[in-house]
């Protein structure tokens, strides 16, 4: 659907249901460069079982109007203003990648906001490697072909997609380059360089959290994530082996069921 | 001295050769077994009725029927996805149903494509005479005429389809040019590649959108079976005007999906299968989808081969006193041969189209006296593989369409195979002669 934020159109896909305001809100929040449809083996489920569902499209991404947002801070801030936009006052939220960083620095800031947090492939910080930065912000396509080479496990790299007949990497690259991508990779990249608030915004985390990570994540290690989960009060983690950082959709119906098992016992579904 | 060795960090992914072997498939998930296994069955268990409203729902990804989508040839959808440079692929039964279902997921009664007039007879026939019966009607165009793909455009035009390299007579679509017309049309470009597989090119890379192909023919080589299949590019924007309601707007037979919102570079083939597969039921066999798979695992050494051999018998046949010409995108004079070069850089195909001197009847002679070439319709066999069209694959037609699809009574069309050239070379000076004997005895 397509609503307004701070005056900027924006898209959301709802999951395939039509979004009610009676049922409890969960947003996604999509990683550096890409879109909605990263989250398609997840949204549709909660969709269907008693949840409205929000994946976003952040400013300047896939469908959604505007400009890319220049820190994590304003990225994190604007999510606060996408729940009062569609009239909520509460929201689980779900991150991947540079969407952890948003999302834990959005419920740091909003800590009454936010009911759950799920983060996938998460860490406190994320460093970019200096050439891949530079290649992203000179347009270059070579920034999405590295991206989707470290974004994959091994498995990942030869295929076995859960839904037949889609390829991983060239879908998510062709996600990657559906914008112009120094107005969207770049942006991003630059973004989670420069952000350093990761750790300090993890401490103030009171809320019941979730940590999906993965072996092969060359992006952001299982290493690095359990730093960031480590100090989230009560914090879970879980771990799935021969997996790489687009879990989502790698090992998308483990990690539905994890996400599955976490929302519904924290953050229930009216019945 | 200055190194000028390019130290830039190079993306690690698989090339086309392993991924001939390996794409799509994880042995880890499939017990160990380091060969892709033929899941011969019709059906999947559900964990429980959540499980099943959630594959029916499309919430989560897996198999329901084998109609709908099969292990094994998901493998093969992934791997030809892999190897195209596209987002997603739907095999079926054959290459006419892999055309068939595209055009049907692209078009409704009252629309209209504009299509190469140089194709399979079959192919032809589709167009011409069975889509006007669901309302769809085309525009021929000759495959030379690039401005004329732009003017046949309509109003309700939905796509611009073509083979690449035309069947039977060997002409070139500018494809990056036609692309380029569509593009500006908002319309998406659909291009056959069946002749040249996408080891010899990637049509997705020159701007079509839509891949179409016989597996049936080079990428199994075999000749054992029978596989289509259409690989998404992932590119075309189906937002961008109003022209695809069935891709954008809400869909009732999926719970008001928008196929487009949703599932983006892959909505033209998540719509082909949630749509095409379960109302129409083109489907692959897991057995014949595993043949096929056998073929792709040599691919690359296969055409090369394939190609060589093909620029041997060109040489052969335009130096042949029997021979009154010699169409193949390798020879300098063919019209379309720069055009080749920019295409095709790893071979130019093995189908050469050639007129035998003595027309028809020698033609006839020549075919019933070769003996290692078969005679028999299909191109892409290992083996080599020879036809007189005008008699055979195209003889639906009347003179006047055989004009216009580029064919005459004396063309011969020739798959070279991968045997020793010179007994294929043999064979031919057989047929030859025999196609000699009836001119001189009439001259007698």
């Amino acid at each position: 659907m397509k609503f307004k934020v701070n005056g900027e159109e924006i898209f959301a896909s709802t999951g395939g249901r039509p979004f009610d305001k009676n049922k409890p809100l969960i947003i996604f929040i999509h990683g550096s460069g890409l879109t909605h449809m990263t989250w398609v083996l997840q949204t549709r489920y909660f969709a269907f079982h008693g949840y409205s569902v929000l994946a976003l499209d952040m400013p300047g991404h896939g469908l959604s109007g505007g400009k890319s947002l220049e820190s994590i801070e304003e990225m994190a801030d604007w999510v606060s203003d996408v729940i009062d936009s569609v009239g909520y006052k509460e929201a689980s939220l779900v991150g991947h990648s540079q969407g952890c960083l948003v999302t834990v620095e959005c419920t740091s800031r909003n800590p009454d906001k936010i009911k759950t947090l799920s983060l996938m492939g998460g860490a406190g910080a994320i460093p970019m490697n200096p050439e891949l930065l530079a290649l992203a912000e000179n347009n270059d396509p070579k920034a999405v072909d590295l991206m989707m080479d470290w974004a994959h496990g091994p498995a990942g790299h030869f295929g076995g997609h859960p839904v037949p007949g889609l390829y991983h990497i060239n879908t998510g690259g062709m996600l990657a380059k559906s914008r112009t991508i120094k107005n969207t990779l770049g942006v991003d990249f630059r973004a989670c360089d420069n952000y350093k608030n990761g750790f300090e915004a993890a401490k103030k985390i009171k809320i019941p959290t979730l940590s999906i990570l993965a072996t092969d994540d060359k992006m952001c290690p299982v290493k690095e994530g359990k730093k960031l989960a480590n100090l989230i009060e009560g914090s879970k983690i879980d771990i799935i082996d021969n997996c790489g950082h687009m879990m989502l959709l790698e090992e998308a119906d483990r990690v539905l069921n994890v996400l599955k098992k976490f929302i519904t016992t924290n953050y229930p579904a009216k019945k | 001295m200055t190194d000028k060795k390019d130290k830039s960090t190079k993306p690690k992914t698989y090339k086309f050769d392993t991924l001939s072997l390996h794409a799509g498939y994880q042995p880890h998930k499939n017990a160990g077994s380091r060969q892709v296994p033929i899941y011969q069955t019709t059906s999947y268990l559900f964990d429980d009725v959540d499980h099943a409203a959630a594959l029916f729902n499309l919430e989560r990804g897996g198999h329901i029927y084998s109609r709908i989508s099969n292990p094994t040839v998901a493998v093969l959808e992934e791997r030809v996805a892999a190897l195209e440079g596209g987002t997603a692929a739907l095999a079926t039964s054959s290459g006419m149903s892999a055309i068939f279902l595209t055009v049907m997921t692209l078009c409704q009664a009252g629309d209209h494509l504009v299509v190469s007039s140089q194709l399979y007879g079959g192919t032809v026939n589709l167009f011409r005479l069975t889509l006007p019966k669901f309302g769809i009607k085309c525009t021929f165009v000759k495959p030379r005429d690039t401005e004329g793909f732009k003017k046949a455009i309509q109003e309700n035009t939905k796509g611009i389809f073509g083979e690449l390299v035309g069947n039977p007579g060997n002409e070139l679509m500018n494809m990056p040019e036609i692309a380029k017309i569509a593009h500006n049309a908002g319309i998406p470009l659909m291009i056959d590649a069946t002749y040249q597989t996408p080891y010899l090119c990637k049509p997705i890379e020159y701007g079509a959108d839509i891949v179409v192909h016989s597996l049936t023919k080079w990428m199994a080589g075999h000749g054992s079976s029978m596989a289509g299949i259409l690989v998404e590019g992932g590119k075309f924007d189906w937002m961008q005007n109003d022209k695809f309601p069935t891709m954008t707007a809400p869909y009732e037979g999926y719970h008001g999906l928008s196929f487009a919102e949703e599932f983006g570079p892959t909505a033209f083939t998540m719509k082909a299968r949630a749509e095409g597969m379960r109302d129409f039921g083109p489907c692959l066999s897991p057995q014949n989808a595993w043949n096929v798979l056998q073929g792709i695992e040599t691919l690359s050494v296969r055409m090369q081969k394939h190609c060589n051999n093909a620029e041997q018998m060109v040489e052969y046949l335009l130096g042949h006193e029997s021979v009154a010409w010699v169409s193949h995108p390798s020879v300098p004079d063919h019209p379309d041969h720069e055009l080749a070069k920019k295409l095709l850089p790893h071979g130019k195909g093995s189908m050469i189209a050639f007129g035998i001197k003595g027309g028809k009847e020698a033609g006839e002679a020549f075919i019933n006296n070769v003996s290692l070439a078969s005679h028999l319709a299909n191109v892409g066999d290992t083996r080599t593989l020879v036809i007189h069209p005008a008699s055979a694959t195209h003889s639906q037609m009347d003179e006047a369409t055989l004009k216009f699809a580029g064919l005459s009574q004396d063309m011969i069309r020739l798959s070279v195979g991968i045997e020793d050239i010179d007994d294929i070379k043999n064979d031919f000076e057989a047929g030859f002669r025999a196609a000699r004997k009836p001119r001189l005895v009439s001259n007698q």
